[in-house]
C-alpha cells in the first residue's frame, strides 16, 4: 500500500466529529405505525380535519405500496413497526430571548458550532431550528412578518395558516408519490412552513438546522415552501446528527411552489452521521425533494452538498411547467467508508421554451459507492427546451465505485439535451505538488477536493459556502481533505 | 548543506541512480548534466521525496539531519524547493489559495504567525516584479491553462516566495525561449546569496550561460562520472556527451 493509500486511509478512517447526544427530556410514543399511531399524532398536533385525511390517506396508500428496489443501494430490510413515529422535546420552548433556552440545548448548538447568538445579528440570518421533531426557536420572524413573510415551523403554518397549507401541501409532492414520500405524508411531525407574498423580495437567506436527537425514533420533516408571483426567497438547511449503533430512518419531503416569476433557491449541506469506519450505524436518508416551476418564468435552484448519511436516496427535482421557467440541480456528493449514494435531479420540461442545468460532482473514498442518476424528460408540448447536464466523478483510491446512470426522453424535435460526464482518479502527482510546497496530503486532498467541487460551491450562499468547504474538509478527514 | 553518500535507488525494481556522491556547501550552485535517462530526474525527485523513489542505500544528509526520515512536506518546510519540469495542474485551486497555503504551512513550521490575506497580498505583488509575473496568472487556477513558459516562471515566483536554502531546478530550462529563459535566470539570480544553494538540472548548456555554476558534475547510468568546475559545461557543449559514454562504456 502507497505512503498516499495510507494518508486517505487514515483521514478516511477518522471518526465521526459531531458524534453526541444531548439529554433532553423527550416525549415519545409507542413504537409502531398503525391508523391510531397516525390518529395520535394528528391529535398530539391539534391538526384540522383536512391534515387527518391528508396523513390517513397517505398511510393508506402507502400499506399497498413496497419499498423502491431499483436505487444501486443495499438497503438494509426496515422494520417500519420498530420505530416511534413521533418525538417532541417535553420543554417545548417559547422564548424572546436566549437567556430563556435550555442551557442544554445551548451547549449542542455551540458544539455544532452553531452560535444562535451570532447567527442573529451575523449575516441577517433567521434561522428557524428544529430539534428533533418540534420547532424549538425561531427568530427573526417579526422582521419578516413586517414584509408579510411567513417563516414558521410547520406545526404553526396548520395552525395558523391552514388556507396556505391546504391549498399548496401535496402539490409538488403528492400524497402517495412513493414509497418514502407516502410514509412521510402519514407521519410527518414537524419540519418549516414558508411563504413569500406577491412581488416580496426575501431580504435575508432563511435557514433551517435539522437534527436527530432521540434514539430509535425516525425523523419525518415537511418543509413547503410556497413562493407567490414576482418573488424571490434563498433558502438554506443544513443538519448533523450525533453518533449511534442503530440505525436511523430519515425520510423528509420538501415542497417548493413557485408561481409567475418568482425565484427560489434552495441550498443544502448534509451532515447525517455516516457509520463508523467499519459501516455500523449512520442514517439512512430517503428525501423526496421536488419543486414546481407552475408560474411562467419562475425558476428553482437546488444546489445541495452531501456528505453524510449511511445509504443516501435523494433526487431533488423541477417540473417545469410554466412557459420560459428555468431549473437548476448544482450537487456535491461526497462518499466515504462504507457509505452508499445514489443521488441526482429530475428535470420535466412541460411548459414552452423551459430551460435546466444539472451539475453533478461525485466524490468517492473508502470502500463506498457513489451514483448520478438523472433523469430528463422533454415533453411533446416543451417546444424550444434545453438541458445541460454534466456528470462529473472523482476516485480517491481503487477500492471505491462511481456509478452514472442518465435517462433522457426528448418527445419533440425543437429541444437541445447535452450530457457530459467524466470519471476521474485524485493525482498522486497533484498531491506531491502540494507535498513539496509544504502542504501535507490531508491539507492538499482538501483543497484539490474543493477545487473540484467549486462550480457547486460557488452557487452557495456566502456564509454557507466556508461551512460546506470545512464539511468537505472534515467528511475527507472523514476521507476527503 | 547537503552530503549524498553512496546513493543507491529504484524504480519499479530498477536501479536508476548507482552510487552517488555529492557535497553541496553554502552559497553553491551545483548543475547536474548527463545525457537523457542518465538518472538527473530521479535524483532531484528523491531529494524531494517523492514515493514511488526506493532508496535501496546509501545516505543523505540535509542541514545535518537524515533527509531520508522526513516526509515531502517536512523538507519543503525546511527549505528544501523543487522546481518540477513538468509543473502540475490543480483545476479550480486559485494560484493565490495555493500559494498563501504554502506561505502559512511554512511559517507555521517555523513557529512565525501566519500572514493575513492582505499581508500575503503585499508580498505576493513584490515578489511577482522580481520574475516579471502577469498578475492575471495568480488569479488563475493553478497552471492550468498556463503556455510552458508561465508555467516554469511560475515555479520561481513560488521560489521567491518560499525562499528556499536549497533549490533543485529540474529540467528548467526545458521548453522555454531565450527571452523566457533570461527572466527565469534572472529571477534565479535574484534570489542567490551566501546562505543559499542551489542544484540545476539541465541537458543542455545554454542556461547555463545566464545561471553560472561553481561545479559541473556528468551523470551518467546512474554514476557521477565526472566534475569540474563550469568550463566542463563548454567542453560538453562543444563535444556532446558521445566522449563521456565512450569513457564509461568501455
Amino acid at each position: 500500500m502507497g505512503e498516499q493509500d495510507k494518508i486517505l486511509n487514515e483521514v478516511t478512517q477518522s471518526e465521526y466529529k459531531y458524534g453526541f447526544v444531548t439529554e433532553i427530556e423527550t416525549d415519545i410514543i409507542e413504537k409502531g405505525l398503525n391508523e391510531d399511531v397516525i390518529r395520535l399524532i394528528s391529535e398530539k398536533k391539534n391538526e384540522p380535519e383536512f391534515m387527518l385525511n391528508f396523513r390517513l390517506e397517505a398511510f393508506r396508500k402507502w400499506e399497498k405500496m413496497k419499498m423502491p428496489d431499483w436505487a444501486y443501494l443495499k438497503i438494509p430490510p426496515i422494520d417500519f413497526q420498530a420505530i416511534s413515529y413521533y418525538a417532541a422535546p417535553v420543554k417545548k420552548p417559547k422564548y424572546n430571548s436566549l437567556d430563556e433556552v435550555d442551557p442544554e440545548l445551548i451547549e449542542t448548538f455551540n458544539k455544532l458550532g452553531i452560535p444562535i447568538e451570532e447567527q442573529k445579528q451575523l449575516a441577517g440570518v433567521a434561522v428557524d431550528v428544529v430539534m428533533d421533531s418540534v420547532s424549538v426557536k425561531t427568530t427573526f420572524k417579526e422582521t419578516l412578518a413586517e414584509k408579510g413573510i411567513i417563516f414558521c415551523s410547520f406545526s404553526d403554518a396548520v395552525q395558523e395558516h391552514p388556507e396556505l397549507v391546504k391549498k399548496f401541501l401535496g402539490q409538488a409532492v403528492p400524497v402517495a408519490d412513493n414509497y418514502f414520500a407516502a410514509l412521510n405524508s402519514a407521519v410527518f411531525s414537524d419540519g418549516s412552513f414558508c411563504y413569500i407574498p406577491k412581488g416580496v423580495r426575501c431580504p435575508m437567506e432563511l435557514s433551517t438546522y435539522f437534527r436527530i436527537n432521540a434514539a430509535n425514533t425516525g425523523q419525518f420533516e415537511r418543509t413547503l415552501i410556497v413562493a407567490d408571483d414576482d418573488s424571490y426567497v434563498s433558502y438554506l438547511e443544513g443538519c448533523t446528527a450525533p453518533m449511534r449503533d442503530d440505525n436511523q430512518l430519515h425520510a423528509a419531503v420538501v415542497e417548493i411552489i413557485a408561481l409567475d416569476r418568482a425565484e427560489v433557491k434552495y441550498s443544502t449541506v448534509q451532515n447525517w452521521y455516516p457509520g463508523d469506519k467499519n459501516g455500523k450505524g449512520g442514517i439512512y436518508n430517503f428525501v423526496t425533494k421536488r419543486g414546481v416551476c407552475r408560474g411562467v418564468s419562475s425558476k428553482i435552484s437546488w444546489t445541495q452538498v452531501e456528505t453524510g448519511s449511511a445509504i443516501t436516496w435523494k433526487y431533488p427535482s423541477c417540473i417545469l411547467l410554466g412557459d420560459n421557467s428555468v431549473g437548476e440541480f448544482n450537487s456535491v456528493a461526497v462518499t466515504n467508508n462504507f457509505q452508499q449514494a445514489d443521488t441526482g435531479s429530475k428535470m420535466i420540461h412541460i411548459g414552452k421554451n423551459t430551460k435546466s442545468t444539472i451539475v453533478s460532482k461525485g466524490i468517492s473514498a473508502g470502500k463506498s459507492d457513489n451514483s448520478y442518476r438523472g433523469l430528463v424528460k422533454v415533453m411533446p408540448g416543451a417546444i424550444n427546451s434545453r438541458n445541460f447536464s454534466q456528470c462529473d466523478s472523482l476516485l480517491l483510491n481503487d477500492t471505491c465505485g462511481a456509478h452514472t446512470f442518465p435517462y433522457i426522453e426528448v418527445m419533440n424535435k425543437s429541444s437541445i439535451v447535452e450530457h457530459e460526464a467524466t470519471t476521474s482518479k485524485i493525482g498522486e502527482d497533484q498531491i506531491f505538488y502540494c507535498n513539496q510546497r509544504g502542504i501535507d496530503t490531508e491539507k492538499a486532498i482538501g483543497m484539490i477536493v474543493n477545487g473540484y467541487a467549486k462550480e457547486v460551491l460557488n452557487k452557495l450562499p456566502m456564509e454557507f459556502a466556508v461551512e460546506a468547504q470545512k464539511l468537505l474538509q472534515i467528511s475527507l478527514e472523514g476521507s476527503v481533505g | 548543506m547537503l552530503s549524498i553518500k553512496n546513493l543507491y535507488v529504484s524504480v519499479d525494481g530498477q536501479e536508476i541512480l548507482k552510487g552517488i556522491n555529492l557535497e553541496i556547501n553554502p552559497g553553491e550552485i551545483h548543475a547536474i548534466m548527463g545525457p537523457n535517462g542518465s538518472g538527473k530526474s530521479t535524483l532531484a525527485n528523491v531529494l524531494a521525496g517523492k514515493e514511488e523513489y526506493e532508496v535501496t542505500s546509501g545516505e543523505i544528509t540535509y542541514m545535518g539531519e537524515d533527509l531520508l526520515e522526513k516526509s515531502p512536506e517536512d523538507r519543503a518546510r525546511e527549505g528544501l524547493f523543487l522546481s518540477f519540469q513538468y509543473p502540475v495542474e490543480i483545476p479550480g485551486v486559485p494560484m493565490v489559495n495555493f500559494l498563501k497555503a504554502a506561505v502559512n504551512e511554512h511559517r507555521k513550521y517555523k513557529g512565525e504567525k501566519e500572514l493575513t490575506a492582505g499581508e500575503f497580498l503585499k508580498m505576493m505583488r513584490e515578489k511577482m516584479e522580481l520574475v516579471d509575473m502577469h498578475p492575471n496568472l495568480t488569479n488563475r487556477s493553478v497552471n492550468e491553462g498556463f503556455s510552458g513558459g508561465e508555467k516554469k516562471k511560475n515555479e520561481i515566483f513560488q521560489m521567491a516566495l518560499l525562499e528556499p536554502k536549497l533549490a533543485i531546478m529540474d529540467e528548467t530550462d526545458s521548453g522555454l525561449d531565450i527571452d523566457a529563459l533570461k527572466t527565469v535566470a534572472n529571477g534565479v539570480n535574484a534570489l542567490r546569496s551566501p546562505e543559499n544553494s542551489t542544484i540545476v538540472v539541465t541537458h543542455y548548456q545554454r542556461l547555463l550561460d545566464y545561471i553560472v555554476p561553481d561545479f559541473v558534475h556528468v551523470l551518467y547510468k546512474g554514476k557521477i562520472v565526472k566534475s569540474a568546475g563550469k568550463e566542463l559545461a563548454f567542453e560538453l557543449e562543444e563535444k556532446g556527451y558521445d566522449w563521456i559514454k565512450q569513457e564509461n562504456d568501455n
